[in-house]
C-alpha cells in the first residue's frame, strides 16, 4: 500500500526564558493510505505536539515530514485537524459552522455543499442545520465538528483527543460513530488519546510514546478475529484484553 | 377570585396528600399559579412605591419651598421649574439646549466607539505596538480627564471641538483597553481551529475575534454612552454657549437656579432614556455567548 505520511527522525523542543524543553526526539514512522493509527503515551509526552507538527502548524527542528511524498509547507497539503473540543461557534448556525472551513478556503462550490448536505443527512444532522450549536447534544456537536473537517475532503485526518470532553457513555457512542464514519469515508486517520481501550478499539496500529522527551517506544499492530468490526464490537473480541495488557505493561515498564 | 383560590387550595392540598405522583404537565399547578401571582404582586408593589417616592420627593420639595423651610430662590421648587420649562419650551430654547447636549453626546459616543474599536484592532494586529504603548494607555486611562479640559480650551478654542474632544478623552482609553483585553482572552484553541483550515490572521479577526467579543463590545458601549454624557457636561461647563451644561454653569453664575435644577432634571431623564436604549441593544445582540 502507498504511504501517505512519512516521518523521518523528527525532533522538536519548546523554548522559553526558563530554558529549552525537548518535547519529541527522533520520531520516525510511516502511515499507509486508509490506515487508522492511534498514538498513546503518558501526559505531556508530546502527543499533541506531534499532531501540530504533522499538520504544519509548527515546523520540526530536525528531520522531515513528508505528506504524499512532499514537504508540508502550510497550505499545499490537505489535512483535517479535529481538536479536543468541538469549538463550534455559538454566533453561527450549525450549517455555517459546518461550512466554516470551506468558507475560509473560498471553496463554497455547489459540489462541496452537496457533499456537506449528504453528510448532514447521513449522520443525522439534517434537521438541525438552522439551530445554534448549544441546542445540540455532545455527540451531535462532535459529529458536526467531524463533518466540518470532512467537508475539506482531507487526505489525512488528525484527531487530538476529540472525545475527551465528553462523558463516558457519550464518549463510547461518539467514538464508535466517528470511527465508523472515518472508515466508511475511507480516510486515513491519526488519533491521539490517553485512553488505551479507545486506542486499541479504533487503531490498526498503536504507537506508544515514552515519557518526555517523547520517543517511539513500541508500535503494536492490532488485528481482531471479528472481520470489519466496529470499535464497540472489537472491545468484545478475545484479543482485546491481550492487547490492553501488552500496551499497559509497555507504558508502565519504563516508569 | 379570592374565594375560588382558597377553595382550590384545599382541593390541591388533599390531592397532594393522596397522590405522591409527580405533577402532571397538562395544567399549571396551584402552587405554580400562586408563585406567579405573588411574583406579579411584588412587581406591582415595587412599581407603585417607586412612583410614590418620586411624588413624595417633589411634594416635599414644593411644600418646603412654600412654607419657607427651603429658600425657593436658591433651591427653586417643582412649580417654578415647571413654569421655567413651559416658558423656555415656548421660545424653543429648551429644545435648543437639550438638543445640543444630545447631539454632542451622540457624536462623542460614536467617536469613542469607532476610535476604541479601531485602535483595539490595530493593537491586536501589531503585538509589539501594543506592548510598546501599554504604559501610555494605562496612564492616560487613569488620568483625570478634567485636568485636560483647561488645556483643551486654550488649544482648541471655546467651541464644540473642545467639548467633543473632552468627552471622547473621558471614555476612549478605557474602551481601547477593555476591548483589546477582550480580544486577547479569546480561546486560543478557537484561533488554532482557523489556522487548521489554513486561515489567515484576517480570518481569525473576522471569524473568531470580532464575533466572539460582540457581547463585550455592546457592554462597553453601554458604559460609554453614560461616560460620553459626563464628558459632554464637563466640556460644556468650560467651553460652551449652549447646552444643558452651559445652562447649569450660567444659571448658577447669574443665580437663576430654576435653570440649573431644570437642567439637572432633564439630565436625569436623558440618562434614564439612554440606559433604556442601551439595555434594549444589549438584550438583542449581547447574548451570543
Amino acid at each position: 500500500m502507498k504511504s501517505i505520511l512519512e516521518l523521518d527522525n523528527v525532533s522538536y523542543s519548546y523554548h522559553s526564558l526558563d530554558g529549552e524543553t525537548s518535547a519529541l526526539q527522533n520520531i520516525s514512522f510511516t502511515v499507509a493510505s486508509g490506515e487508522f493509527i492511534a498514538i498513546v503515551g503518558p501526559s505531556g509526552c508530546g502527543k499533541s505536539t506531534l499532531l501540530s507538527l504533522i499538520s504544519g502548524l509548527i515546523k520540526p527542528e530536525t528531520g522531515s515530514i513528508l505528506i504524499n511524498g512532499t514537504e508540508n509547507n502550510a497550505g499545499n497539503t490537505n489535512i483535517g485537524y479535529m481538536l479536543q473540543k468541538d469549538h463550534l461557534f455559538e454566533w453561527r448556525t450549525v450549517y455555517s459552522n459546518v461550512t466554516l472551513g470551506l468558507e475560509i478556503q473560498h471553496k463554497l462550490t455547489p459540489e462541496r455543499l452537496t457533499k456537506v448536505d449528504q453528510m448532514l443527512e447521513t449522520y443525522g444532522l439534517a434537521g438541525f442545520t438552522k439551530q445554534r450549536p448549544s441546542e445540540l447534544s455532545g455527540g451531535m456537536r462532535q459529529r458536526a465538528a467531524l463533518i466540518r473537517t470532512l467537508a475539506m475532503e482531507p487526505d489525512l485526518l488528525l484527531l487530538d483527543e476529540p472525545f475527551s470532553a465528553l462523558d463516558y457513555q457519550t464518549r463510547l457512542e461518539v467514538c464508535d460513530d466517528i470511527a465508523t464514519i472515518i472508515k466508511r469515508e475511507r480516510k486515513t486517520a491519526i488519533l491521539v488519546t490517553h485512553d488505551l481501550s479507545e486506542a486499541i478499539s479504533v487503531g490498526n496500529r498503536v504507537i506508544i510514546l515514552s515519557k518526555r522527551p517523547g520517543t517511539i517506544q513500541r508500535i503494536v499492530p492490532i488485528s481482531f478475529s471479528i472481520p470489519d468490526c466496529t470499535p464497540m464490537q472489537s472491545r468484545n473480541a478475545k484479543e482485546f484484553q491481550e492487547y490492553f495488557n501488552t500496551i499497559w505493561k509497555e507504558l508502565n515498564h519504563h516508569e | 377570585m379570592n374565594k375560588s383560590a382558597s377553595s382550590k387550595q384545599t382541593v390541591s392540598s388533599t390531592q397532594t396528600a393522596s397522590l405522591t405522583q409527580p405533577l402532571s404537565s397538562q395544567s399549571v399547578s396551584k402552587i405554580q399559579k400562586d408563585f406567579i401571582s405573588s411574583h406579579q404582586k411584588r412587581k406591582r408593589m415595587i412599581f407603585y412605591i417607586r412612583i410614590l417616592i418620586l411624588i413624595a420627593f417633589f411634594a416635599l420639595w414644593e411644600f418646603s419651598a412654600r412654607v419657607g423651610i427651603l429658600d425657593a430662590f436658591i433651591f427653586s421648587s417643582p412649580v417654578r421649574i415647571l413654569n421655567c420649562m413651559i416658558q423656555m419650551a415656548s421660545d424653543g430654547s429648551l429644545f435648543y439646549h437639550t438638543g445640543i447636549t444630545i447631539a454632542e453626546t451622540i457624536i462623542s459616543f460614536l467617536l469613542v466607539t469607532g476610535i476604541g474599536l479601531f485602535v483595539a484592532v490595530l493593537l491586536w494586529t501589531k503585538q509589539s505596538l501594543s506592548e510598546i504603548l501599554e504604559p501610555y494607555l494605562v496612564v492616560l486611562n487613569s488620568l483625570p480627564k478634567t485636568a485636560l479640559a483647561p488645556v483643551l480650551i486654550v488649544w482648541l478654542g471655546n467651541n464644540i471641538k473642545t467639548i467633543i474632544v473632552a468627552a471622547v478623552s473621558v471614555a476612549v482609553f478605557g474602551t481601547i483597553l477593555t476591548i483589546y483585553t477582550g480580544f486577547q482572552s479569546v480561546d486560543p484553541e478557537k484561533i488554532k481551529l482557523i489556522y487548521t483550515f489554513q486561515g489567515t490572521r484576517k480570518d481569525v479577526l473576522f471569524k473568531v475575534i470580532l464575533p466572539s467579543t460582540v457581547p463585550l463590545i455592546i457592554s462597553t458601549m453601554k458604559v460609554n454612552i453614560g461616560l460620553s454624557l459626563v464628558g459632554v457636561i464637563i466640556g460644556e461647563f468650560l467651553a460652551a454657549n449652549a447646552g444643558l451644561g452651559y445652562l447649569i454653569i450660567y444659571g448658577s453664575q447669574v443665580f437663576k437656579l430654576d435653570w440649573v435644577l431644570m437642567s439637572i432634571l432633564i439630565l436625569c431623564v436623558l440618562a434614564g432614556i439612554l440606559y433604556l436604549i442601551t439595555e434594549r441593544l444589549e438584550k438583542r445582540y449581547g447574548r451570543l455567548k
